[in-house]
């Protein structure tokens, strides 16, 4: 049994590799990745399709299809184990008790042949040993905390007499139903419209508040972790490059990467911009490994060290780490101690 | 919703020249059939009286959430659908009224881009053969003319001329959405409609495509009608917006009006709900979040589209749909509750 050094933190990932062993070739998509999620925090992932911020989370609680996925090394603990020691007893009894998913998709991550009823009690019975009535009976309680009416009635319907929104309610009522520590939720607003997104957002900050999990929010929209996080970390290419307070990202963003995808979106106020920026060029081939920073080949700042040695992730200013040679502030290269 | 040519909303008041594109009271119904004998059991209200003019070389927003009948709208534009009701007039041409030889002598013109370039390039032709294809079909370009003319369309949209013999998986996101567009500049189109071009796209390469569109828009002359849920890119590409809900626009206006002084309430629920990338405005913000959800247009509610889940409605916005008013140069609401 291992023991986590800090009180406070629920979840810590160490040193993350996960690759696929493809037809094409060996797939490195996550290249070593560290993080901490403190109790009742929300940390915003954030990055393009393909950078590993989904396989990340996947590989912490085995999710991926292994093979032809691989976790090559690491450590993920929560909870006084290893999860990625753990053996698929273990994780069984984490997945969906302690640890808490919502999807992107509702429509292909509920059943559509059981009732939303039998889905909801499932967990309650398999972590909980709980009663078929006082399953249900929870499961009356979830449905109403997560505002839909008619609850009671509503346990019987299947998952396409639901709307989008609605299903989306129900995936996060299931992964609320065993108090779990931590939440992960992958790209959960992504399928929903605006207005709906909305209701969502407003729903999860009021969750929040309520039973104090810690949330890990997963997500290309930088417009919706904006005004949820408290920390945010940027992915490419399967490293973390940036990692800061939600204020101080948006405000100072220290990787020309975020950066560059800040300054390219569109504003909803103030002065329309003459043209948009734009990054030129592709995501880097993930079949090579990488070995300089996998961000040099687009970036303006790139100089002769980019293309060199790959920077690791440090500490520049108070809550603000980055993985970059160049110091964008001073317009310099940074210099290292 | 009839109404007199004068009060078409959309009407630009202050361009004196002639529209290319101009709706009138467009529907497009579609019937829902049950039982054995397919027996029509009801209508899905798709388009339900759509009105605007589009100017020569504007750009035109068209934004809703899904199921607002934006896409069913584009392709009926385009005759992809012959609408059940109304006037699609292209150059003072009634295309509905069209036998479908004049139609097809006139289909160069109306280009569309597609939102999937997964889904819209064969993946069984090669890049040059796709391109080529709408010349073959509409223009006499033969032998040496013909693959020039695919080698400078590849070169206007950015990618390399000698990729003619690769394959659609060969290439990017980004890089198959601009050989949709160059498949759609062949003919020398004057207006295309863009259907969701950058919602498959990654946020680093939206900005590119973007960029592309308008560059071509500028150097051909082009005029967009440009659907997309994404408001703040709407903002930024297109000088009118209209919005639609539930088969009908609620809202048209000037693009810099309707941002800051929006007046349909569901416009301005719409606006709120998009979260700014800015964590210190997102707090102060005041935000409108709606209740419940899109109704289904099988069974649209009474009067105004949009009173189920209307902060402000009152008992007249069941009783009736409110007709489009004009408030300024431009901007028209329909709304009982705006004056």
């Amino acid at each position: 049994m291992l023991s986590n050094p800090d009180s406070d933190v629920v979840l810590s990932v160490t040193d993350v590799v996960t690759q696929f062993d493809t037809a094409d070739g060996r797939v490195h998509a996550v290249n070593g990745v560290s993080f901490d999620v403190r109790e009742g925090e929300l940390l915003g992932v954030v990055g393009e399709s393909g950078c590993g911020k989904t396989v990340t989370m996947m590989s912490l609680v085995k999710l991926l299809p292994m093979p032809p996925g691989k976790i090559v090394g690491g450590s993920a603990l929560f909870d006084g184990q290893d999860l990625i020691q753990a053996d698929s007893d273990a994780l069984k009894k984490i997945r969906g008790g302690k640890i808490g998913f919502i999807f992107q998709d509702p429509m292909t991550s509920l059943n559509p042949v059981l009732t939303v009823g039998y889905q909801l009690t499932e967990a309650l019975r398999l972590h909980k040993n709980s009663s078929k009535s006082a399953a249900r009976k929870r499961a009356v309680e979830l449905l109403e905390l997560v505002g839909i009416p008619m609850a009671k009635d509503r346990l019987d319907d299947y998952p396409h007499q639901f709307s989008g929104g609605m299903r989306q309610r129900v995936m996060i009522a299931i992964a609320l139903s065993c108090d779990p520590k931590l939440l992960i939720a992958d790209e959960p607003t992504t399928a929903l419209d605006v207005t709906i997104q909305a209701q969502i957002l407003d729903l999860i900050q009021i969750l929040r508040k309520e039973l104090g999990m810690a949330i890990i929010w997963v997500t290309h929209d930088l417009g919706v972790v904006a005004n949820l996080a408290d920390r945010v970390m940027v992915m490419y290419s399967g490293f973390i490059v940036e990692r800061a307070d939600v204020e101080k990202l948006y405000s100072t963003p220290k990787h020309p990467y975020t950066h560059a995808l800040l300054r390219t979106l569109p504003q909803m106020e103030g002065e329309r911009a003459q043209r948009l920026e734009s990054i030129e060029g592709q995501p880097p081939d993930q079949l090579l490994q990488p070995e300089s920073c996998p961000f040099s080949p687009r970036c303006v700042y790139s100089f002769e060290r980019c293309t060199r040695e790959n920077p690791f992730l440090e500490f520049v200013s108070e809550g603000h780490e980055v993985a970059c040679w160049w110091d964008l502030e001073n317009d310099r290269p940074r210099e290292v101690s | 919703m009839q109404l007199a040519n004068e009060k078409t909303p959309g009407m630009s008041d202050a361009n004196s020249s002639k529209p290319l594109l101009r709706l009138k009271n467009v529907k497009q119904h579609f019937p829902i059939t049950a039982g054995l004998l397919r027996r029509q059991a009801g209508m899905i209200k798709a388009v339900d009286g759509v009105d605007f003019d589009l100017m020569p070389q504007e750009n035109l927003g068209l934004v809703g959430e899904s199921g607002c009948g934006k896409t069913t709208l584009g392709r009926t534009i385009l005759h992809l659908y012959r609408p059940t009701e109304g006037q699609i007039l292209f150059k003072d041409v009634n295309l509905t009224q069209l036998k479908p030889s004049a139609l097809r002598a006139l289909r160069p013109k109306m280009q569309m881009i597609f939102q999937d370039p997964q889904d819209s390039l064969n993946p069984r032709m090669t890049v040059g053969s796709i391109i080529a294809e709408p010349l073959d079909e509409h223009s006499t370009l033969k032998g040496k003319d013909r693959s020039n003319r695919v080698e400078e369309l590849l070169d206007a949209v950015g990618l390399n001329p000698r990729y003619t013999n690769r394959y659609p998986h060969e290439f990017s996101g980004g890089q198959r959405q601009r050989i949709g567009i160059a498949r759609a500049l062949g003919l020398n189109p004057e207006f295309i409609i863009c259907d969701e071009p950058i919602a498959a796209l990654d946020v680093s390469i939206q900005a590119q495509v973007v960029n592309l569109l308008e560059d071509l828009q500028e150097k051909l002359g082009l005029t967009y009608l440009f659907i997309s849920h994404d408001l703040g890119m709407i903002r930024h590409i297109s000088k009118r917006v209209a919005v639609m809900y539930l088969g009908k626009i609620v809202e048209l206006g000037p693009a810099h009006e309707l941002y800051s002084r929006s007046r349909h309430p569901y416009t301005k629920a719409l606006l709120s709900a998009v979260p700014l990338h800015n964590p210190g405005r997102e707090a102060k913000r005041e935000r409108i979040i709606l209740t419940g959800d899109v109704p289904s247009p099988a069974n649209p509610p009474s009067g105004c589209p949009f009173r189920t889940r209307c902060p402000i409605a009152e008992t007249r916005c069941a009783n009736s749909m409110p007709q489009p008013k004009k408030l300024s140069l431009g901007h028209w609401v329909a709304c009982h509750l705006v004056d």
